[in-house]
């Protein structure tokens, strides 16, 4: 046999789908990856809090919330171009926050020639910078700390067992529900059909309640495999301690906190 | 005190919507054999097997597993799920934890065992298994072939008096069948193998038993049944082509 050159081909990975769950997480060495998962956790929902607190004409307050942000993103050593694309996932409130003016009571600013309602901008404008600062903290968040980390922190501030077990299975079963959801289509279009129109959305919902049943019975056999193995409705995750330099997370709230009450004294 | 770890007696089952599956099974195995269940499609091997951890209820007759009877009874049936071992066809079932090793160790977890105990336990199931080196890996990251292996140990941690393979062949290429089969000799272990691959239950039991119809319809040396033509025509069974039990046998000595 005569050896042939290996024709490559060039891929673009993209990120989407089959991973899900571990596809977020960057693995970089940082401080803020070291950080106990549940510190970071805490201190992620209270700046979120804050900044949900924040009154909407707090212009300024916002401002620095965002640089408290991005020094976070800083330190976390992560992609800024990777990081930003994965904005995009806040695009449904931008939407939204852009309408608020528009179809706003009492149109009466001239905005280029366009009326739009004043309470409106400031609402929207309110929606879209506390849906951009959370949607950024949450994404540093996972790009820090694998999903399985996120689940013992949840389980660490003492989220309901159930509800961590439930998170569980998601992060480990959406990879195998997309696999099968990925056969069905390949089945589907292997017989000549695409979904172009309102026509086949009979065909795309009777996949949907497929999967559905399918997903269920899956769900009954792993819940006689667990049997088998002695569960008995709870699940164990991470109990790791909290240490002293995890507490550092904090300052991120913190900080925000002392900017928020400056700003209104 | 007598060997036998799992003895079914006179066995009958009808499913709920009338559709009866099982006519009165006989069969027993004692400690350390290794059989063979083999039938054709539709004879009633799944219902059998999911008889023997007590997911399904006996219509008629009883079901022991080393000396605990097989009912309703709660405190009986969590002993019975862990003296039984099953590992079932698609691991995706079996593996729902985000680590290997977690999964291997949610078993001994539930039974309250210290950290330390879980932690060498898991050890040895997955040497055993040679999955060792990916205890941290995701279970989704795994190939088919890995992904069985790892289910088998978090059957074995269990220390299972007798394990019920069902199919444990199937999807996997040849050279994992193989490396399942090498694992699969090195156990010490009662094993109840539930299969369409004759050649595996050949090169792996001694002993066959085919259910047919609800019935057991054969029960003797695996090589006698694999070569009783009249009797494997009857029972839907096929050899693969080219395969000749005899001269497998005898390379196998």
């Amino acid at each position: 046999m005569g050896t042939q050159t290996a024709i490559e081909v060039r891929v673009d990975v993209h990120e989407h789908g089959h991973k899900l769950g571990d596809h977020l997480y960057i693995h970089k060495h940082s401080r803020i990856h070291d950080l106990h998962p549940a510190s970071k956790l805490l201190a992620v929902l209270l700046f979120i809090i804050v900044v949900v607190l924040t009154p909407n004409t707090e212009y300024w307050t916002f401002g620095i919330y965002l640089g408290l942000v991005l020094s976070v993103l800083v330190i976390s050593k992560l992609p800024v171009k990777r990081m930003a694309k994965r904005m995009v996932v806040e695009v449904p409130f931008v939407i939204f926050a852009l309408m608020l003016p528009i179809f706003g009571r009492e149109p009466d600013v001239e905005v280029f020639g366009l009326s739009l309602s004043e309470a409106g901008l400031i609402a929207g404008f309110g929606i879209l910078a506390k849906a951009t600062l959370g949607v950024m903290a949450s994404m540093i968040l996972a790009a820090t700390t694998p999903a399985r980390d996120i689940l013992n922190a949840l389980a660490f501030i003492k989220l309901p067992n159930t509800l961590v077990q439930i998170a569980s299975f998601m992060v480990r079963y959406s990879a195998v529900v997309l696999d099968e959801l990925q056969r069905m289509k390949v089945a589907r279009e292997s017989r000549g059909f695409s979904a172009r129109g309102i026509q086949h959305w009979r065909v795309l919902a009777q996949s949907a309640g497929a999967l559905f049943i399918r997903s269920y019975e899956r769900g009954e056999r792993v819940h006689l495999a667990m049997l088998s193995r002695g569960y008995r409705g709870t699940m164990d995750f991470g109990n790791e301690r909290l240490e002293k330099k995890d507490y550092v997370a904090f300052l991120l709230p913190i900080l925000a906190l002392i900017t928020l009450i400056g700003s209104l004294l | 005190m007598n060997d036998v770890v799992l003895s079914v007696k006179e066995l009958a089952f009808a499913y709920p919507d009338g559709h009866q599956a099982l006519y009165g099974v006989d069969v027993a195995l004692t400690r350390g054999e290794r059989v063979a269940l083999l039938g054709p499609n539709g004879a009633g091997k799944t219902t059998l097997v999911m008889h023997l951890n007590g997911i399904l209820q006996a219509g008629h007759g009883e079901v022991v597993v080393a000396g605990l009877k097989v009912d309703a009874n709660k405190e009986t049936l969590k002993e019975i799920r862990r003296r039984v071992g099953i590992v079932f066809q698609d691991p995706d079932d079996q593996l729902f934890m985000p680590t290997v090793f977690e999964d291997v160790a949610f078993g001994p977890k539930n039974l309250g065992l210290t950290d330390s105990e879980i932690e060498s336990l898991v050890q040895k199931a997955l040497t055993e298994v040679g999955m060792l080196e990916f205890k941290d890996r995701a279970p989704h990251h795994l190939s088919f072939g890995q992904r069985r292996r790892v289910a088998l140990a978090t059957v074995l941690v269990m220390q299972p008096e007798i394990l019920i393979l069902d199919e444990p062949s199937s999807n996997l290429d040849p050279a994992s069948r193989r490396e399942l089969s090498e694992i699969l000799q090195k156990l010490d272990i009662t094993l109840l193998m539930v299969t369409h691959d004759l050649p595996y239950a050949l090169e792996l039991c001694e002993r066959s038993v085919i259910l047919s119809g609800g019935i057991i319809a054969a029960d003797g040396k695996t090589l006698n049944v694999l070569t009783d033509d009249a009797l494997m025509k009857k029972h839907r069974l096929e050899l693969p082509f080219g395969f000749d039990p005899r001269h497998a046998a005898q390379s196998m000595k």
